[in-house]
């Protein structure tokens, strides 16, 4: 069997689905905290700087432009406020105080803001380019003041949520797959276990079956479900084998029958009379091998459904009529008393046909296991389970461990080998009480055999083939 | 008589073209569907044996084709197919009798011959039968022979009706089993010997000739 590649296995795939989806959705959760911790970032430097402006305005008012310079200069050299910026400037530009060298250049204006870059140099000599974000506003005597302050830490927080991104991410992924590969690996172990079981059948053993893990999970119900249909598919192949082994028994003793006449007829000094005879005999044995055949063809019509289409409503009680007027006198011929109950209204959907046929078969099987003298009852009625068809004679009867069996085509019980039939009369009426959704129950007349076709309300399907005695 | 015989098979439609001949009917053999309702709508023929199952063109279809066009022909369809549904089928498609492969030549014949007869027969309203010196009267349902009444159930008078309606033709145990009782199957026992031994004691049974006849290996027949 071809091993299956494991990245193409269903179970991985769905693992690494699953880690995709993880994935996105702490995309999601960094992306909305990263949002939430800028405006929060932004709303703190704003309130920054407004502070900053308030108390700087408060100094030039109480001290004047010499104070506000000298603030300026304090604020500028604390080492904690780093990132803070200041200018005062002369109204061309020119730099008075501050840690900025001059105005800047290049400036985009935002809801009263002033966004625009700048390069600062430490004292240890590195560079750094970054954005700032100031407020201005023109003091009385035409002196420009700027307070603004770089984004940092914006810079910072980006790069750290970067980080995180990117080791969770490794950590997700890394988990996902190693966790697809364990889920993969014990579903897959499973699967392969039916599938194994499989080709063992395809191979012949027919009766190789799903182990069970007998912890009851989905797995051991595929495989419960699973076992049964290879019983019941075991089952079947052996009927059929079984069914086949019996026609082919059946129909070579007349075959055998028939090719010993024609060579008879064959002899040169066989006398006309003797040799027609034995052409009359070889065409009965032919036309018997055409019933059997027949009868095979429709159990199987039966067995197919196929008659479905011409189904229509009857009286069972006609059904009965019509057999009774049918059979009195073999019946009578045969010192058998026939006895007739058709209650009316007994209505079925049903093919005419096929059900007569049913019904004759019944009679006919009666009529020739019925004792002289005796009597058999043919009715039709609605009883408790539904309408009925009914035939009951007083002969030797089925043994009840064989009324099932007797149902399987060419099964002949030892009690009638001597006497004519197919073996195929009761099969043929369980295929079409089964065709009409109805059970063919034999029971003991005690004695003889009581056979009922009851055609049950939820249809025959579940009930079983056979009661009990009552 | 002219019979125009549809049939692919080469044996059964020589076997029945011979049997057919010596019974003194002209037969023509179509082996294929499209040649076969060629010939068939060209007319003449009084009875056309159609198989069911035929290269170019199926029977059923041939059949269809010929009620459309309106060609009354009676129609014998012959096939391997003979189940319940394929019967009615057949019969609803415009066919006037069904008989399943293989069969016994001398069902075929018995057919063949009703069917004939038919044809000729269903032109006027027939209220009186009679073969020698049995007369059966169908408005009264009263059976005489030699002018003394036969008391009959009904079923044995349904059953004499048909016989004599077909007097001189030989008719099959299935052919009264469908004509008197209207079921189509295979009687396994001599359920239909024993109803015409029991007709052919009131008919028969004191009068001179007898008028039921056992044909071996066929059926019955009514003549004088």
């Amino acid at each position: 069997m071809r091993r299956p590649n494991f990245l193409a296995t269903s179970t991985f795939r769905l693992a690494l689905l699953y880690a995709v989806l993880f994935g996105a959705s702490v995309l999601v959760l960094l992306g909305v905290f990263y949002w939430g911790a800028e405006r929060a970032l932004q709303r703190q430097t704003s309130q920054a700087i407004e502070a900053e402006i308030q108390a700087l305005q408060e100094r030039y008012r109480s001290a004047g432009v010499g104070g506000l310079t000298q603030a300026i200069v304090e604020r500028a050299q604390r080492p904690r406020l780093s990132d803070m910026l200041y200018l005062l400037a002369t109204p061309n530009g020119q730099a008075l105080a501050g840690n900025m060298t001059a105005w800047p250049e290049q400036v985009r204006r935002e809801d009263g803001w002033l966004l625009f870059a700048i390069e600062r140099r430490w004292q240890t000599g590195e560079t750094e380019r970054s954005e700032a974000r100031a407020r201005s506003f023109e003091l009385p005597q035409g002196l420009l003041l700027l307070v603004g302050r770089d984004n940092r830490e914006r810079v910072s927080l980006r790069r750290f949520m970067l980080e995180a991104l990117a080791w969770s991410m490794a950590a997700i992924v890394l988990l996902g797959i190693a966790g697809g590969l364990l889920l993969s690996r014990r579903v897959l172990s499973r699967i392969d276990a039916v599938a194994r079981v499989a080709e063992e059948i395809r191979r012949g053993d027919v009766s190789s079956r799903v182990a069970l893990s007998g912890t009851g999970d989905e797995f051991d119900r595929l495989a419960e479900t699973l076992n049964r249909m290879l019983d019941e598919i075991e089952r079947l192949v052996a009927s059929i084998r079984g069914v086949t082994v019996n026609i082919a028994h059946d129909l070579k003793s007349p075959l055998a029958r028939l090719r010993g006449r024609l060579e008879m007829t064959l002899r040169a000094d066989a006398p006309p009379a003797e040799r027609s005879a034995a052409i009359e005999q070889a065409i009965e044995e032919a036309d018997g091998l055409i019933a059997t055949f027949n009868a095979l063809l429709s159990i199987a019509e039966a067995q197919s459904g196929r008659s479905n289409a011409e189904m229509a409503e009857l009286d069972l009680a006609a059904l009965v009529e019509d057999a009774s007027d049918l059979y009195e006198p073999l019946a009578e011929e045969r010192e058998v008393r026939l006895e007739i109950r058709a209650q009316p209204g007994a209505c079925v959907t049903g093919n005419r046909q096929l059900l007569f046929q049913a019904l004759a078969n019944l009679i006919d099987n009666a009529l020739k296991y019925a004792p002289s003298g005796g009597t058999v009852r043919v009715w039709a009625a609605r009883s408790g389970d539904g309408p009925e068809l009914g035939v009951a004679d007083q002969g030797p009867g089925i043994p009840e461990v064989d009324r099932g069996r007797v149902l399987e085509p060419f099964v002949r019980l030892d009690q009638s080998r001597g006497t004519p039939g197919s073996g195929l009369g009761l099969s043929l009426v369980d295929a079409i009480a089964r065709l009409h959704g109805a059970v063919l129950r034999l029971e003991d007349n005690g004695p003889g055999l009581t056979a009922r076709l009851v055609f049950t309300r939820a249809g025959g399907a579940a009930a079983a083939a056979v009661a009990p005695a009552p | 008589m002219r019979i125009l015989l549809i049939e692919d098979d080469a044996t059964t439609a020589s076997y029945v073209e011979r049997a057919l001949g010596e019974c003194g009917y002209l037969v023509e053999q179509a082996a294929d569907g499209r040649e076969g309702l060629y010939r068939a709508t060209e007319g003449g023929f009084d009875l056309i044996i159609l198989d069911r199952m035929l290269p170019s063109l199926d029977g059923l279809s041939i059949l269809a084709a010929l009620r459309a066009a309106g060609v009354q022909t009676p129609v014998l369809i012959l096939s391997a197919l003979g189940q319940v549904d394929d019967r009615v089928k057949g019969l609803r498609a415009g066919g006037d009798d069904y008989l399943t492969k293989p069969f016994a030549f001398a069902e075929l014949l018995a057919r063949v011959e009703a069917l004939l007869r038919r044809k000729s027969a269903s032109a006027q309203e027939v209220t009186r039968l009679s073969v020698a010196d049995l007369e059966m009267d169908l408005l009264r349902r009263e059976v005489r022979r030699a002018g003394r009444p036969i008391e009959l159930k009904p079923r044995e008078f349904r059953l004499l009706e048909y016989l004599m309606r077909h007097a001189g033709q030989v008719v099959t145990r299935t052919m009264l089993l469908e004509g008197v009782w209207d079921y189509h199957f295979d009687p396994q026992t001599n359920v239909i010997d024993v109803h015409v031994s029991r007709l052919r004691q009131k008919i028969d049974r004191g009068f001179e000739p007898p008028l039921l006849h056992t044909i071996r290996g066929a059926g019955y027949v009514m003549r004088a």
